[in-house]
């Protein structure tokens, strides 16, 4: 049996096909998320990926700010409570989610039978965001892709004291100007964004085991700012950007064998 | 192309406790332009100023708070606070204040118009933000503000000196009115006055207990509504008697098995902090399409004031939620939440009042801890409607909802 899982995001659209509730059969990404083409070219990749089609796909699920609009699905589930089974899915002894996205930044709590317990989530602001790291990257012309590079060669992170990524931007020119290396500053700008995320980590709780999903769970820069941070392990895998995507097709799963 | 057609608007029952509650809240506002108009005075008065004070006097009064909070749910919050900020106000103060200095700038609003004032009556036992707000309504009309000092209270109780230091404003507060207008204080006119209020505070804090039942018999965005009642005119005979109407409506939905809240009640939250009030419809309803009732909400008590003496009036005003400690305004919450079977508790982290909103991280991590709740808070504003996002309060919401019922699973 396969279950899809659709992930409609600020800034990317992922989908999962999971066969049994079991594995990742298949997988898509697509840059552009809620509004854009973004969700129609995911779903285009996982089908040519996978040799499915739609009559193959015993149960959709939605998730992400996208959910609601998008037509198609069987159902519509928080990214909360995905997040939270997705990431259970690949660590079976998650106790903590920590979600940076495109436009938030969430922590989620697990009980120790895996259901969410609790959430916080950041205030409406962009700071300790992916989208707080793309305006850094922009102005520096940096590939995100590239921050964990740069950071490893940093002797001295910069102090970046503003939480408020338009006041950032300033003082992350401002430094440029002085004179300050780039890996420093990248390091800098991570370790921003990991003491902004560890404070809602802390209002949460964190338990171990402790992970990262989203799309900046990929940016070990800030993973290894937010271990020192917090003082914690936190567990990586490759597919943490589709967490989200994998909890709503597990949803899905479970829906029809409950 | 065919015209639209409006739906009209259903008929309201006279006796029922919404029409009675509409039109007291209405009255208050056209009474007080009428006063003006006939040369009498009218104060503008904060929420929580000791309304025994004005309507002993049978001064007509105006809540600048209710008429801000009432142009934000007409949709003109934003239009009124960019005239205070085009006037150097900063947005980070409170909505209501800059909507309020706006008004006294342009005195026209269609969303509400009211009464310009001939005098302010101003306590800070809500916010300290109210003082800087009333001072500066004082400098730009040219007239008279009031002063009743009720500080924050870090102990669990006021003490003696508190209550004896807010009672001699009161006295000192009548005196200066007295004064101003020629008026006269009368005893006989105080005691109706109290009875009064302790009447309608009475009947109104029974008719929100009601939620103690499951289902609740009615919807606590209601609740929003009828407190309007509870602001301005809880010292008025009419609104003794509106409340206890709406209590027997509430009771009567119990026994039929009614609610107003029109939905399937599965989930039941408590409310924290200052309505939403540009977004009212959103926020309801992000709730209700999930059958999530709102059923209590320490907004709405707060307006109750039931006492046997002066100084327990005296204490009753020292006690509002913005004034005491956070170990007693947990416990009243603990209580709420227990008393009503709550399930989950949303707050409105309010960037409007940074008072109230402050302290809601640790209150609220203590309450859930308490209670054994979920916790979910969403940012907003109580008359901005600039600092709401419904995509977030939505996922926020849907959260919230998602831990109940799994909750109710286990």
């Amino acid at each position: 049996m396969y279950t899809l899982g659709i992930d409609i995001g600020s800034t990317t659209s992922k989908c999962v096909i999971l066969k049994d509730g079991e594995y990742v059969y298949a997988k898509g990404l697509a840059v552009g998320g809620l509004g854009t083409q973004g969700p129609e070219i995911a779903l285009n990749t996982i089908w040519n990926e996978s040799g499915l089609t739609k009559s193959d796909i015993a149960r959709t699920i939605v998730t992400g700010y996208g959910r609601n609009r998008f037509e198609g699905g069987d159902g519509e589930v928080s990214e909360l409570t995905c997040h939270a089974l997705g990431g259970r899915f690949v660590f079976e002894d998650l106790r903590t989610v920590i979600d940076i996205g495109g436009q938030d930044a969430k922590v989620i709590t697990l009980s120790e039978s895996g259901k969410m317990s609790n959430f916080v989530m950041n205030d409406k602001c962009a700071a300790g965001t992916g989208r707080f790291l793309d305006v850094m990257a922009g102005i520096l012309c940096v590939d995100i892709n590239d921050f964990e590079k740069y950071a490893e060669k940093s002797k001295s992170p910069a102090s970046i004291s503003s939480t408020c990524t338009v006041f950032a931007e300033s003082e992350v020119i401002s430094q440029l100007a002085n004179g300050v290396e780039m890996p420093d500053l990248i390091a800098g700008i991570c370790d921003s964004v990991a003491t902004r995320v560890a404070s809602l980590a802390r209002r949460a709780g964190v338990r171990e085991t402790v992970c990262m999903s989203g799309g900046v769970a990929r940016n070990g820069a800030v993973r290894k700012a937010m271990e020192k941070e917090l003082g914690v392990r936190i567990e990586f895998d490759p597919l943490a950007q589709y967490f989200g995507a994998i909890g709503a097709a597990l949803y899905a799963h479970r829906q029809l064998t409950r | 192309m065919a015209e639209e057609v409006k739906k009209a608007p259903r008929p309201v029952d006279p006796n029922s406790a919404k029409y009675k509650l509409g039109k007291i809240a209405g009255d208050a506002y056209a009474n007080a332009i009428e006063a003006k108009k006939a040369g009498k005075p009218v104060a503008w008065v904060s929420s929580n100023f000791p309304v025994e004070i004005p309507e002993t006097l049978g001064l007509y009064t105006v809540y600048p708070e209710n008429q801000a909070a009432g142009i934000a749910a007409r949709g003109a919050g934003e239009r009124m606070c960019n005239v205070a900020e085009a006037d150097g106000y900063s947005n980070d103060i409170c909505a209501y204040a800059r909507i309020s200095l706006a008004y006294a700038k342009l005195k026209e609003c269609p969303e509400q118009d009211v009464a310009m004032p001939d005098v302010l009556l101003c306590c800070n036992n809500i916010c300290n933000c109210m003082i800087k707000w009333y001072e500066n309504l004082s400098q730009e009309l040219g007239i008279p503000m009031i002063m009743l000092d009720i500080p924050f209270n870090p102990d669990y109780e006021p003490s003696r000196a508190i209550i004896d230091y807010v009672g001699a404003q009161f006295w000192d507060a009548v005196h200066k009115l007295e004064a101003l207008f020629g008026i006269k204080w009368d005893d006989e006119k105080f005691k109706a006055v109290t009875e009064a209020s302790c009447r309608s505070s009475r009947a109104w804090l029974e008719a929100t207990a009601q939620a103690k039942y499951t289902p609740s018999p009615f919807n606590g965005f209601d609740l929003l509504n009828h407190m309007a009642v509870m602001v301005t005119a809880r010292g008025k005979e009419e609104a003794g008697e509106a409340m206890e109407t709406l209590l027997k409506e509430y009771k009567e939905n119990h026994e039929n098995g009614t609610s107003t809240f029109r939905a399937e009640e599965k989930y039941r939250v408590m409310f924290e902090g200052i309505a939403c009030w540009p977004y009212l419809r959103a926020t309801s309803r992000g709730l209700k399409d999930r059958g999530i009732n709102m059923v209590t909400t320490i907004y709405a008590d707060a307006f109750g004031f039931d006492y046997s003496s002066f100084d327990e009036m005296i204490a009753a005003y020292c006690s509002v939620p913005n004034a005491i400690n956070l170990e007693k305004s947990r416990d009243k919450r603990i209580k709420l939440c227990k008393d009503n079977n709550v399930e989950g508790l949303l707050v409105h982290t309010n960037r409007s009042c940074k008072l109230w909103s402050g302290f809601m991280p640790e209150m609220s991590r203590q309450i859930g801890e308490a209670c054994d709740i979920p916790v979910a808070s969403f940012d907003g504003d109580q008359a901005d409607p600039r600092n709401f996002s419904e995509a977030q309060y939505d996922t926020r919401v849907q959260g919230l909802m998602e831990i109940m019922e799994s909750n109710k699973e286990a």
